[in-house]
């Protein structure tokens, strides 16, 4: 019997040619491909967008856009300044976050950590359930129920911690304050950084826990030197995420914030506006060069949010390099 | 520094299956014992009670004596973190800490003992990493991340992990099976160099692996699956594998079953 020789000038056979299982990989990448392409064109429209519409609007801006507190762009000389929206915006997101985060994680580290398995599945449960619920609702709640009792602890506030210059000289209006709005942000976001922490946490291979805790770690040690380390970008992810809810929350903010026209740093009464409410409250009244100028200080919030994830992962990735040499 | 382990009675529960009764034997200080038989028949689970690793899985319990010497390591007022600091365990896969260097990783457990200071902990690190044969492979990139060393350099990573606390057992769960068999070679021959300090306890799928390394090798089996696995005997490692007092051993050891 003669060995069968292959011809070079034959194509090699079916059963290992490309055939059908090539072809689902294409028509697969093609898939994937193109809806990461979308999203993509999705943001640059929306900038794009943003842009266009803005433009305009800051050529008939008689002041100085960034700097000037007053948002008149109806005027007979519009002027649109927004320097007490930017404020409002991010003062009332950071003390949102410094609420929300340390609970967040808190509740994350104990529902993946310490508590028994069925207390933490309730309570995970009860999380997701809380990430859920729109952010209208818990406007409502606020302005319908926080305000009445936060009124008291305001003045309260206001007048054994005046010194501090957080607190003090509100006015005596004490109601629809700043920590209000905080309170009611920081509500509103800590189940989603929470729910989302625990699924990174969650992801941490349990083996690494039982390493540090063979060396002879304590618990918390073990989460320490074991399962927050690895967690950390992910954490970060999802606590901008958080930011990014609080810093663009409209409607709850827009029921529970008594706004002004002054940038302040007293939280204990009335101050600002955030950009969200303010085009909220303002678009339906306003004709087209004052929506315009709604627009631009629409295009200002992305740009922000951009500024604060763009830093977030600049710092996650800076870490894991230091650490690693 | 090595220390003698005396089981007696030891059963291990996870939430309402028992999956060892009865277990009794000695691990003699500065030796290696090995502990085989097949899967399922709780050898791994009683590993973990000696150090009190059991414990960890939620719902897990343990019944029985362990003492460390005259210890008893299940006694009142015992702190079952301190007795992880005593009797150290490498795990079936390697798991250095991803985020840590390989420095750090070696460093990790005594930072853990609040041990500091540049030059003990550098003294430590090189001991340890020397200890576990992988000094003269990653002496000159300590600061680069363990997790990118091979599986083999892993697990000696994890070794050196284990000893750079000084512990007076080492316990080792199948430290092997993810490994390639150079690899498993190294870590066989590091065994039978730390058996001068240490007392190790190794758990092995491997039979040849057991008769190469162990002086006293332990067989576990079960009657049935649901059933608790027991020891069936313990004896010097070559009477095990060539004069076997129970039936069941021998069979296991000639391939019969399991």
């Amino acid at each position: 019997m003669t060995t069968p020789v292959a011809d070079p000038t034959v194509a090699p056979s079916s059963a290992l040619s490309g055939g059908s299982t090539g072809r689902g990989d294409r028509v697969f990448f093609a898939l994937t491909g193109a809806s990461g392409i979308a999203l993509v064109l999705t943001i640059v429209a929306i900038g794009a967008f943003l842009v266009v519409q803005a433009v305009p609007a800051l050529r008939d801006d008689t002041t100085s856009f960034l700097t000037t507190k007053a948002f008149l762009p109806e005027a007979d000389r519009p002027t649109f300044g927004i320097a007490v929206l930017v404020s409002g915006t991010v003062i009332t997101s950071l003390i949102a976050m410094v609420l929300a985060v340390p609970v967040a994680l808190g509740v994350a580290i104990f529902v993946t950590q310490y508590a028994p398995r069925r207390l933490a599945g309730l309570l995970g449960g009860i999380v997701d359930l809380l990430a859920a619920v729109p952010s209208v609702v818990y406007g409502l709640w606020g302005i319908a129920y926080l305000d009445r009792h936060l009124q008291s602890v305001n003045s309260g506030l206001n007048s054994a911690l005046g010194w501090f210059p957080l607190f003090g000289d509100t006015g005596g209006r004490y109601g629809r304050s700043v920590l209000l709005a905080s309170l009611v942000l920081a509500i509103m976001v800590l189940p989603i950084i929470a729910a989302l922490s625990r699924e990174v946490l969650l992801q941490v291979s349990p083996s690494l826990r039982e390493a540090a805790l063979a060396l002879g770690a304590t618990r918390w040690e073990a989460i320490r030197t074991a399962v927050l380390p690895p967690s950390w970008p992910g954490i970060t992810s999802a606590i901008m995420l958080g930011l990014g809810r609080a810093l663009g929350e409209t409607i709850a903010v827009a029921l529970v914030l008594g706004t002004s026209s002054q940038i302040t740093t007293k939280i204990l009464g009335s101050g600002g506006n955030t950009i969200a409410a303010n085009i909220a409250q303002k678009f339906s009244e306003y004709a087209q060069g004052g929506r315009g100028a709604l627009i631009a200080t629409g295009l200002v919030l992305f740009v922000i949010t951009f500024a604060v994830n763009a830093l977030a992962r600049l710092i996650v990735v800076r870490s894991a390099r230091r650490r690693l040499g | 520094m090595a220390k003698r382990i005396t089981a007696t009675d030891v059963a291990a529960y996870y939430g309402g299956f028992k999956a060892i009764d009865g277990v009794s034997l000695t691990i003699e200080p500065k030796s290696v014992t090995a502990l085989i038989g097949p899967s399922g028949c709780g050898k791994s689970t009683f590993l973990r009670t000696l150090n009190r690793m059991h414990e960890v899985i939620p719902g897990a319990r343990v019944e029985g004596k362990v003492l460390l010497d005259s210890e008893d390591l299940y006694g009142v007022g015992v702190d079952a973190v301190a007795v992880r600091r005593t009797i150290g365990m490498v795990f079936q896969r390697p798991n250095p800490f991803p985020t840590m260097s390989i420095y750090d990783n070696v460093a990790a457990g005594l930072k853990l003992n609040g041990i500091k200071g540049k030059q003990t902990l550098d003294e430590a690190v090189e001991r340890s990493l020397r200890g576990a044969n992988l000094w003269n492979e990653v002496k000159d990139r300590l600061s680069k991340p363990g997790a990118g060393l091979s599986g083999g350099q892993q697990q000696r990573l994890c070794i050196a992990r284990a000893i750079a606390v000084e512990p007076q057992v080492l316990l080792m769960d199948e430290p092997c099976s993810a490994l390639d068999p150079i690899s498993t070679l190294a870590i066989e021959d590091l065994m039978t160099d730390l058996k001068d300090r240490f007392t190790i306890v190794i758990v092995t799928h491997n039979m040849q692996q057991a008769a190469r390394v162990s002086d006293r090798t332990g067989f576990f089996s079960l009657e049935a699956t649901g059933e608790p696995g027991r020891l069936i005997e313990i004896d010097d490692t070559s009477t095990i594998f060539s004069n076997p007092s129970e039936k069941r051993t021998e069979d296991y050891i000639t391939g019969r079953f399991g």
